[in-house]
Parts: structure tokens; C-alpha cells; sequence
């Protein structure tokens, strides 16, 4: 599609100056070298830098929900649901998956080593998705939302993950528990995190309200809408 | 892709090849980057843009950083503060000069941003370099028929006085109406100094901050542990969450 618009506009008006449009020809900015990543290729996705740190972002205040009044809850279309209080959700089998991750501000974040909960496990024990139940809406203490299709958060690919690098899942990174979709931009991995919501209808979220990708694939770089 | 999704798809956020017009020095460590931007559409004060560098070799880096200007002027200015031995605000504030061309995309974000019709008076705190952002709006306030109407109050910690970005603005701000500002220094002051001289903390949010009962709009801006404090101490302070608006700076280069 994007290609397709630039040829047409370089056609339709030959004289056009191409520093103000972009070309399929990238801009050059002088005297920029740039410090190379040390990063496999293959493991960066494109306009991401690796950072050893951590970096915190979120909208608002970090919200502070007690363990004893903390519950996570699977709702189906029609109304049934599927509740966990914490010491329920700790009993379960766990996963201690170690991914990538990155995050639409720019950062990539390698081998990060989570523990939790698989999404696949909570969904089949809330008696599995209907048939046209094909997406959720994850939501979060603070009134935080986002949109997933089922299919991104099924198949081992998203979890519930309460813990990070061996230790308690800390609060300014999404704790007690955030969601963990790590081949999507980290918005999707909705921080302090109490439910999943199923749907028959794509609702968009929180950040897919204002101006953010609806999907996020970072290998297709779908930071911001209309991004392909 | 069915033609539906193509006719509903939004209209993509193209790069765009800005013009450095000038640039300035703020601080010792913060310079300020006036673009040009072709067919610019305008953007709401605490919105960012994202810029791309393209090396002769195809390598590329990219970053996000906050628009400083007013959404009434006519040029697009970012203050870049210079992280050493980083990859993207070395060049930023060292290399680029009047003339180069900066490959940019946006405005972005829409929600830590704030616009003069909007009711309740303003709280806004600052750390370091997250003042950026809050001078948008401070000068969105300035230049708006409805701005000077909500009081504001700011709270901006910064190092040392030599690190204070948009000093001599700030203190022109803060003898206008309604406006009023409030410095701490956390790493050095000097003698005469009346301001704060240490971290915010409770007590101090206690005497800058809007009591939670007027309804005030917060805006924090800084390193994360500075918004992590700031956000929490107002929240014990009885402010709404939802009135409560962070956005942090990473350390990102």
C-alpha cells in the first residue's frame, strides 16, 4: 500500500521536491554515524534501540491494589465469568518464560525472565473461548485498557505474569500482575492487570483511542494509526 | 486487506523532512532545536514527535522527544537535553546546526496534553528536562485569550540554577497574573538562593499544590522516580487519579 501511494505521487508531479515528501529513498542526516548495536539483526526490531535498563512508562499513577482485595476475572460475551483471587492464581502452573521485549517509545529490552500464569491455561479452565469470541479487551486497575485478537494472546503466546527476574513483579512495572504479550508493542502487556474481557467485536483500548496501532507488531513497526 | 479496512484505515503519520531554522542553548546541557516543518498540522501542548537519523550506510536510529513551542507559533521547537555517551542527543544538540534538514513524524500522543478551555486550574511539575512538555502548555496558556484565565501553579526541580531550562521565561511567566512558580535545587544552590533545596517531597507538594478539593489538573513530567512520587504523593494528597497525567523520561539517549 505505501509504496504503491509514493510511486503514484512521484508520477503525478515529477517536480515535486522530494525533501518534503518521502521518497522510497531515506533522508540522509549529515554527519549522523550513529553507535551501532551490538545486537543480533534479527532480534531488533527496525527503529528500536537495546537498553540494559528498564525503562517505566504509563499514563497516570501507579495504582495500589492489597493481595487480599485483588481478584483477576475471565468474562465471556454472554456474561459468564471465570474469577481468581490471588492465592487461587498462585496455586496454578506456572511458565517462566524468557522473551524480548519492546516498547513503542523506541527501546527493545532482551532475555527478559518472567513467571506467570499462561493465558492458555486461565482461558481453558474459564471453560474456553466461544467460537466467535475472537477478541479480548484486557483491563486494568486505573481504568487502563487494551485490545487484543484471541489469536495474540493464545498458542503459549501471553501470561499473566506476576513475577521478574526472580523476584516479586514490582508496582511501577505493572504488579502484583501485568499481562505479557511479548511479541506485541509492550502497551499491549497491560500493566495491573484484574481481567480479560472476550468479544465478538473489536473494541479499541486505551491507547488505541489516541492515536497508537491498533495491532502493534513490532516487525511491521505499527506504532502509531495508519501505519501499515 | 478488504477495501473496507482501506477506506476506514486513518490517514498515516508520514515522515517528513523538517528544516533546522536555528538553534540555542538553554542550559549547558539542553539545547533548543527551531524546525520548519512542512505542511505542519499543528499539535496540543504535551504531545511529542518522533525523529529519524538515516547514516549513509541505511543505519538508522530513532526517538521521541516532547514539542516545547506553543501550539500558536509558527515554528516546531524541541529542547533536547544532552545524555553523554548516548547515541541520539549528542548529535542533537552538537552536530545538527541552521540548515540541516531533520526527518520527523507527528504530533503524537493524546493524552497528557492540556488546552486553555479546559476548566480547573493547573498543576504542573517538572523534573529536569520533563519541563519541555509543561512549557507547551505554559505558553499555549500565555498565547490563548482563555489561557490567562486558569491559575496555574508550578513546581520544577532541577539540579542546579545553571540547569534551570527557560529560566528567564519561567520568571517572566510568574510575574503575570495567576502564575505562580516555584524552583528546588537538589544538587547545588547558591547562597543567596530562596527557593527549595532538596528532592519534592510531601511537604513541599503540601504548600505548591492545589488543594485536591479545587479540582486541579496535574501534569508530571521527569525521571521516573521523581512522576513515581510526585503521582503518588498527590493521589494520598486526595487528587483524583484520573486528574493526575505522568509522562516519564526514560534514559533514553
Amino acid at each position: 500500500m505505501g509504496s504503491l501511494i509514493y510511486i503514484c505521487a512521484g508520477i503525478s508531479d515529477p517536480i515535486a521536491d522530494s525533501s518534503v515528501t518521502m521518497a522510497d529513498r531515506p533522508f540522509i542526516a549529515r554527519g549522523f554515524h550513529g553507535r551501532r548495536s551490538t545486537a543480533a539483526a534479527d532480534r531488533l526490531p527496525p527503529g528500536q534501540y537495546e537498553t540494559r535498563d528498564f525503562p517505566v512508562l504509563s499514563a497516570g499513577p501507579t495504582p495500589r491494589t492489597p493481595l487480599e482485595s485483588w481478584d483477576f476475572t475471565i468474562e465471556h460475551a454472554d456474561g459468564r465469568s471465570t474469577r481468581w483471587s490471588w492465592d487461587e492464581l498462585m496455586a496454578l502452573p506456572r511458565d517462566t518464560p524468557t522473551v524480548d521485549i519492546h516498547c513503542v517509545t523506541k527501546w527493545s529490552k532482551f532475555d527478559t525472565a518472567w513467571e506467570g500464569v499462561s493465558i492458555d491455561q486461565l482461558l481453558q479452565l474459564a471453560g474456553g473461548a466461544a467460537a466467535d469470541e475472537s477478541f479480548v479487551v484486557a483491563f486494568s486497575d486505573g481504568g487502563y485498557t487494551t485490545n487484543l485478537p484471541l489469536a495474540d494472546v493464545t498458542n503459549g503466546k501471553a501470561w499473566i505474569a506476576f513475577g521478574y527476574a526472580g523476584q516479586p513483579l514490582p508496582s511501577e512495572h505493572g504488579g502484583p500482575a501485568r499481562l505479557l504479550v511479548p511479541h506485541l508493542y509492550f502497551w499491549k502487556s497491560a500493566k495491573w492487570v484484574r481481567g480479560l474481557r472476550l468479544a465478538l467485536r473489536d473494541q479499541p483500548g486505551f491507547w488505541e483511542q489516541l492515536g497508537y496501532h491498533n495491532r502493534g507488531d513490532p516487525w511491521r513497526e505499527q506504532r502509531y494509526q495508519g501505519d501499515p | 486487506m478488504s477495501s473496507t479496512q482501506v477506506n476506514e484505515a486513518p490517514a498515516r503519520l508520514e515522515w517528513r523532512v523538517a528544516t533546522v531554522t536555528s538553534v540555542r542553548d538553554e542550559t549547558p546541557h539542553a539545547r533548543t532545536i527551531v524546525l520548519d516543518v512542512p505542511e505542519w498540522r499543528g499539535h496540543r501542548a504535551g504531545q511529542h514527535l518522533d525523529i529519524r537519523l538515516v547514516a549513509e550506510d541505511g543505519y538508522e536510529a530513532q526517538r521521541s522527544y516532547s514539542i516545547a513551542s506553543s501550539p500558536e507559533s509558527a515554528s516546531v521547537e524541541l529542547t533536547v537535553e544532552r545524555i553523554e555517551n548516548a547515541e541520539v542527543s549528542p548529535y542533537l544538540c552538537d552536530v545538527l546546526r541552521a540548515g540541516d534538514g531533520l526527518e520527523i513524524r507527528g504530533p503524537i500522543g493524546g493524552y497528557f496534553v492540556w488546552h486553555a478551555t479546559l476548566e480547573g486550574p493547573l498543576l504542573l511539575v517538572a523534573g529536569g528536562s520533563g519541563i519541555v512538555p509543561l512549557m507547551s502548555m505554559l505558553r499555549h496558556r500565555s498565547r490563548t485569550a482563555a489561557g490567562p484565565h486558569t491559575p496555574v501553579r508550578l513546581l520544577y526541580s532541577a539540579r542546579s540554577l545553571a540547569d534551570i531550562i527557560y529560566k528567564q521565561e519561567l520568571d517572566a511567566v510568574a510575574g503575570t497574573p495567576n502564575s505562580d512558580i516555584a524552583f528546588t535545587l537538589t544538587r547545588s544552590a547558591p547562597s543567596d538562593w530562596n527557593g527549595y533545596r532538596r528532592r519534592i517531597d510531601r511537604a513541599m507538594l503540601d504548600e505548591i499544590a492545589w488543594p485536591a478539593a479545587d479540582g486541579a489538573r496535574a501534569f508530571v513530567c521527569g525521571p521516573t522516580p521523581l512522576v513515581e512520587s510526585v503521582a503518588s504523593l498527590l493521589v494520598d494528597l486526595g487528587y483524583a487519579p484520573e486528574r493526575v497525567k505522568t509522562e516519564r523520561f526514560g534514559p533514553t539517549g
